[in-house]
């Protein structure tokens, strides 16, 4: 590097924060407006969310109903532009609904670990001894599986269907959430503030509504928000393996399940559904690296 | 350090003692009778009294446990219920075929993996850092059963240059690895992705120590302080590499399905399909205790190479 480069590099940096002190929260916003990637990854997760959410209204046809006589066309067709699926179903119908099952079957069990995950970690961090013994211990366990294995398990023996889909990934995300809640209040709990409240006489509800939620929820949300794509890939994974979502709903990773049978007659129709998956995982990947580095969580 | 080691020994057992549980409490898990979990529908009254018997389904669940640890640890997993053979002989097979898949898998994406990754953290910044960081975050976001199927349409369907699915049934290499190549390149992304950016982050850590930039001050030459750093970092890589492995291992259901791989994810797959909990249970026993003993001999691993992880 040229010894240069460094100097010239830090005085821009210098010359463009603003005068006046920011918030914390304001810091993170402007870093975030200035963060191209972050910025695209961001655009690119509203346009498939609303994408999803708004299915019914731009879907062109019914995605359950499919016409024997146009199977397997190809992208382009005059009125499928993403062509048909193997019962001749149109595409852009289906991967626009599909994208809800996924979204909801993806998000889902990442909020109920944030939610159940933050409370038990919080808890076993705060009071300590048994109480967090028997937490933690209990969570050591679920690190026994690679998270692929312990959702197969769960879901294989609840059978198929969104709800269970749903209890086996919220049990996978859980154990990490309660890691990171746990380690963070440990860290936390141990700052001088803390003790200060609690020799000027705060009670323990007041510490942790005051003081200790508002510098451990941010750590903790950063480390949900990087499951989601994991979460979003296994929901789908799960489908695939006919566990998830049943047939004949449109889900992104049923349907690359279904289509994969078809890869010898259409090429690129099969491939769709699992490029959907890869966006949208990777959109969220990229968000949560930016927030992470905007809010300058390490980890 | 042999304190230590006895310690974490010790620590694995409860670890595979909770794991056992999960697995054993998947036959009442499942929906309805447990009886109706491991046994064909069509069974005879005799043989559902004996099956009663051998897992003890009239007894207490904390009984049922112990009697069913007990014929674990003898290495009776049950029998399946589609095929009547006892699961652990299916399971002996296709651990094997999956040992070979997550070996080659990883060992593709741990030489590629710390390649780029010692490469973009000595060249950061740079384009080839860049590069190298966008690889990643593709590596760890792509679906690998969809990565797989697109390695079919093109190299089977397209170019008709490697077989899609199963696993060579002639002898020799060149089938073998004809096989193979697919299945592991699908396998190795998202190790790939995870290892560059580890490798990536432990070598700028060590590269932005003061003793690094001593070493460079009294003007050793590039290639020797590249050797401090690897040397520096190796137990951080090491953990990662090891941790990957496992996952390999749990992880590769979803490829093995795709590409009808004869391991134990498309057993798994099977059992799936046919609703067979003895084989689903045997499967996910097997693999959970391998992923516990490579997670504990990773562990104790480190601590011969950097004795200094002891002492917390």
């Amino acid at each position: 590097m040229a010894p240069l480069a460094g100097v010239e590099a830090a005085t821009d940096a210098v010359a463009a924060v603003p005068a006046a002190p920011m918030s914390y929260w304001r810091t993170v916003g402007w870093r975030l407006g200035r963060d191209r990637t972050t910025l695209a990854a961001g655009g690119g997760l509203l346009v498939i969310v609303l994408a999803a959410l708004l299915a019914p209204w731009l879907a062109p046809y019914d995605p359950s109903a499919g016409s024997i006589r146009l199977r397997l066309a190809w992208p382009g067709t005059p009125g499928h532009w993403l062509g048909t699926d193997e019962q001749g179903r149109d595409m852009l119908s289906r991967l626009l609904w599909g994208g809800r099952m996924t979204l909801v079957a993806g998000l889902t069990p990442v909020l109920v670990a944030f939610v159940v995950g933050s409370a038990l970690g919080i808890a076993a961090g705060f009071v300590g001894r048994t109480t967090s013994t028997l937490i933690m211990r209990t969570m050591d366990i679920f690190y026994a599986f690679p998270s692929v294995l312990l959702a197969i398990a769960i879901s294989g023996a609840l059978g198929p269907g969104l709800a269970n889909t749903l209890i086996s990934l919220s049990i996978v995300f859980i154990p990490r959430v309660v890691r990171v809640a746990e380690s963070a209040t440990v860290q936390v709990k141990g700052l001088e503030y803390i003790a200060a409240a609690r020799v000027s006489g705060a009670g323990m509800g007041a510490i942790v509504r005051h003081h200790l939620l508002a510098n451990v929820l941010g750590p903790i949300l950063v480390f949900a928000s990087t499951q989601v794509s994991l979460s979003i890939i296994l929901a789908a994974g799960l489908s695939f393996l006919g566990l998830g979502v049943t047939p004949p709903a449109a889900e992104w990773g049923l349907m690359l399940n279904t289509l994969r049978q078809s890869i010898y007659v259409n090429a690129l129709v099969p491939a769709l559904p699992g490029l959907a998956i890869f966006a949208t995982s990777m959109a969220f990947n990229l968000l949560s690296d930016g927030l992470r580095d905007a809010m300058e969580v390490r980890g | 350090m042999w304190v230590y080691v006895g310690r974490r020994l010790l620590l694995a057992i409860p670890t595979l003692l909770g794991a056992s549980v999960i697995v054993f409490a998947m036959v009442h898990l499942a929906p309805g009778d447990p009886i109706a979990a491991v046994m064909p529908a069509e069974s005879s009254a005799a043989e559902i009294e004996a099956t009663k018997r051998a897992y003890g389904f009239d007894r207490p669940l904390p009984v049922q446990y112990l009697v069913w640890l007990q014929r674990v640890a003898q290495g009776d997993l049950g029998r399946s219920i589609a095929t009547r053979r006892p699961v652990i002989l299916d399971v002996r097979d296709a651990l094997a075929n999956s040992l070979v898949l997550a070996l080659s898998s990883s060992l593709l994406a741990f030489v590629v993996g710390i390649a780029l990754g010692l490469l973009s953290a000595f060249r950061q910044g740079r384009l080839l850092d860049k590069l190298c960081a966008a690889l990643a975050v593709i590596g760890v976001s792509v679906p690998h059963y969809w990565a797989g199927i697109i390695l079919i349409i093109v190299f089977s369907v397209q170019l008709n240059w490697l077989p899609a699915m199963g696993a060579a049934d002639d002898p020799g290499l060149l089938p073998f690895l004809r096989h193979i190549a697919l299945p592991t390149v699908a396998l190795a992304l998202i190790p790939l992705g995870v290892i560059t950016r580890v490798v990536r982050s432990a070598a700028l850590d060590i590269l932005n120590q003061e003793f690094v930039t001593a070493l460079r001050a009294k003007g050793l030459a590039a290639r020797r302080v590249f050797v401090h750093v690897l040397k520096n970092s190796a137990p951080q890589i090491l953990t990662v590499l090891g941790l990957q492995f496992g996952f390999q291992l749990g992880g590769s259901v979803l490829v093995e399905s795709v590409f009808s791989w004869p391991g134990t994810g498309y057993l798994l797959n099977l059992a799936i399909f046919q609703r067979d909990i003895p084989v689903l249970q045997g499967v996910i026993l097997v693999l959970a205790t391998f992923f516990v003993l490579l997670n504990l001999a990773v562990d104790l691993l480190q601590t011969l190479i950097d004795p200094r992880i002891a002492r917390h």
